[in-house]
């Protein structure tokens, strides 16, 4: 029986060694060595300078704002859905789902036509009398970009985990005399606390790493960590600072992985 | 300096389909009795009627790749990933290939349209990289300038120092890559654009970090649609581009700024490794043929160093063109990029990091 099951597993576990463990021991090796071969740490290191620690902070600072407004739109949106009839519920999360079978990046570049100074937006204000909205390449519109793609990350957990919240621990609770706004921070939220971290971690991450967003959103102008990493694979040719600088994101992503690990021991935050 | 265009990219991608469906349906007689030549170039820089030609009139199929940068392509070649015959990099990338010896000498004899149609002031231009003239035939060539929107400034642009004038705060879009943007800064100082002075490298830094805050966008192949959309005032640009987008939007004006500019060859080299090296000099010829040359002039718009096919431009005003054939004996400090060297290379990107972080 055991041994049936191995081999069931044995696609994925290839896949798993040519895509994943492979390509994470070349980024080992290559941030781990100098152009010479010789082992060093200075790659690592690199992040120090004041240049990738600036970017590093603006990604970290950028990703936590899109991550609390993420948050901020998608947990009554996940209260609405969690309390709606089934049938009502799957519609709109299919509408949610929806955007998501179309392209990252044309959906991104749709933003960027949208918020150009002569874009669809402006020129519908501008029809309406209304003062225009300049936030491209700036990184608001970063922010909106980051927000925008990563939402549904946040919204499906949450709805999941208020969607398993019993419905007997409110209403006991409203017998035994608490309000509404008591329930709710009793309550609800320290129930849906492993969705709350794994739809931070599932909007922090990816927020943290992209290049695409900053660099079509924000012209270029604004260096974020990926777009650092983006710079040294394709431009500078230097795979071993690009490798290094990739292995100091890994440590926050694992740093992220550890929390949501701890707080959602039962995997109720997961996905669907 | 992508030359990127979705509809006949889309074509392209058509027409290789195509020809890799006629490949597989000569598989089973044994393939073309010409053998195959593998074709590295510019993304949307050939028109693809010119590669069927080619297949036709020899009998040799063309295996056709692209890439979107120098920097792209030059570790794909290096490593040996894929074995090219031709390559089309440009100047500075050609004698850092030659450097790294990775390409073959090139047999003149075999390419008679070479000598015959190419002018040979390209020629002598081209020793900058490749000073005897033994690694490479230039294909296009062009310059870097500004492009203006004539309604939206308000004196002609001539200069350099206008793309830091405060007027244009949000209209100017500068290039996004290390040594366009740099050239800018270099020739605004009268510098070289091939320095390597750490001070003087210092002060180009420290302009484009001041010109930063007026800079809209850092672009590379956007610049076009933009400037064409209205969405910026002025824009750096490569002249091959210029003259598409005054097709889309007669407003636009390119101009050769007074302190000198950038003056670019790319060019057709064979690799040292190449499989089909005869094969390679037949593309390569044919390619410098007048006709065939002309075609793709039409096709790209980039200018052609090829006199017999400029003799066959039927509209008077292209073929005689200041932003196609610039008389470049007009225009001072003119350069051509060169290899800087690994350290070189390392300087200017540390710097352009410490612009784009600022």
């Amino acid at each position: 029986m055991t041994s049936k099951r191995k081999w069931l597993s044995a696609p994925y576990t290839l896949w798993s060694v040519v895509f994943i463990i492979i390509p994470l021991c070349m980024i080992f090796y290559y941030g781990l060595t100098d152009k010479t071969g010789a082992f060093t740490l200075e790659n690592i290191a690199a992040i120090a300078t004041a240049e990738h620690a600036k970017a590093l902070r603006l990604s970290i600072l950028l990703s936590l704002i899109s991550t609390l407004i993420c948050f901020l739109l998608a947990y009554p949106l996940a209260m609405i859905l969690a309390n709606m009839k089934v049938s009502q519920h799957s519609f709109i999360i299919l509408i949610f789902i929806l955007p998501m079978w179309m392209n990252f990046l044309l959906r991104t570049l749709a933003w960027q036509t949208l918020l150009e100074k002569s874009g669809v937006i402006n020129n519908i204000l501008t029809f309406l009398h209304l003062p225009n909205i300049n936030i491209i390449n700036t990184p608001y519109a970063i922010i909106l970009g980051m927000v925008y793609n990563f939402l549904p990350f946040m919204v499906l957990p949450l709805y999941n985990a208020l969607s398993k919240i019993d419905e007997n621990v409110i209403n006991a609770a409203r017998d035994l005399g608490a309000d509404s706004i008591h329930t709710f921070f009793r309550i609800t939220l320290p129930l849906s606390v492993p969705g709350i971290i794994s739809g931070i971690s599932m909007v922090f991450v990816p927020a943290l790493t992209t290049f695409v967003i900053s660099s079509l959103l924000g012209g270029s102008k604004i260096l974020l960590i990926g777009n650092v990493i983006d710079q040294e694979f394709t431009q500078a040719s230097n795979w071993h600072l690009g490798s290094g600088l990739s292995i100091v994101l890994m440590i926050f992503i694992i740093l992220n992985m550890i929390a949501s690990a701890v707080f959602d021991k039962e995997g109720e935050g997961s996905m669907l | 300096m992508t030359r990127i265009n979705l509809k006949n990219k889309m074509l392209l991608g058509g027409v290789m389909l195509l020809a890799a469906a006629g490949m597989a349906g000569c598989g089973s007689s044994g393939g073309k009795e010409g053998g195959q030549v593998i074709v590295y170039n510019w993304g949307e820089y050939i028109d693809p009627e010119t590669i069927e030609m080619f297949e036709e009139e020899t009998g040799i199929e063309v295996v056709y790749d692209e890439f979107e940068t120098n920097e792209i392509m030059y570790p794909k070649v290096e490593s040996g990933a894929a074995s090219y015959d031709v390559v089309c990099p440009s100047d500075y990338m050609i004698s850092k290939m030659i450097a790294g010896d990775m390409l073959a000498e090139i047999n003149f004899e075999n390419i008679p349209n070479a000598k015959k149609n190419i002018g040979a002031q390209y020629f002598e231009q081209a020793k900058g990289f490749d000073p005897e003239n033994k690694y490479s035939v230039p294909y296009c060539w062009g310059t870097v300038g500004i492009l203006y929107n004539k309604t939206m400034v308000e004196e002609p642009i001539t200069s350099w120092a206008q793309l830091w004038d405060e007027k244009y705060a949000d209209n100017i879009l500068m290039q996004d890559s290390v040594r366009d943007a740099f050239m800018v800064a270099e020739k605004l100082n009268g510098f070289s654009m091939n320095t390597t002075d750490p001070q003087e490298l210092e002060t180009a830094k420290n302009a484009l970090i001041e010109q930063k805050p007026l800079v809209q966008a850092y672009v590379i192949d956007q610049v076009r649609d933009k400037m064409i959309g209205g969405e910026a005032a002025i824009g750096v640009i490569y002249s091959g581009e210029a003259i598409y987008t005054q097709r889309e939007n007669p407003d636009l004006e390119y101009v050769i700024p007074e302190e000198g500019t950038n003056v670019w060859i790319d060019s057709w080299v064979i690799l040292k490794d190449a499989p089909n090296k005869e094969n390679a000099e037949k593309f390569i010829d044919f390619m410098c043929r007048g006709d065939v040359a002309v075609k793709n002039f039409e096709y790209i718009t980039y200018s052609t160093p090829n006199d017999a096919a400029r003799e066959l431009i039927e509209d008077e005003a292209i073929r005689n063109s200041e932003i196609a054939f610039p008389d470049l004996s007009q225009y001072n400090n003119l350069e051509t990029f060169v290899y800087l060297g690994e350290d070189g290379d390392a300087l200017y990107n540390e710097l352009w990091k410490e612009v784009k972080s600022n």
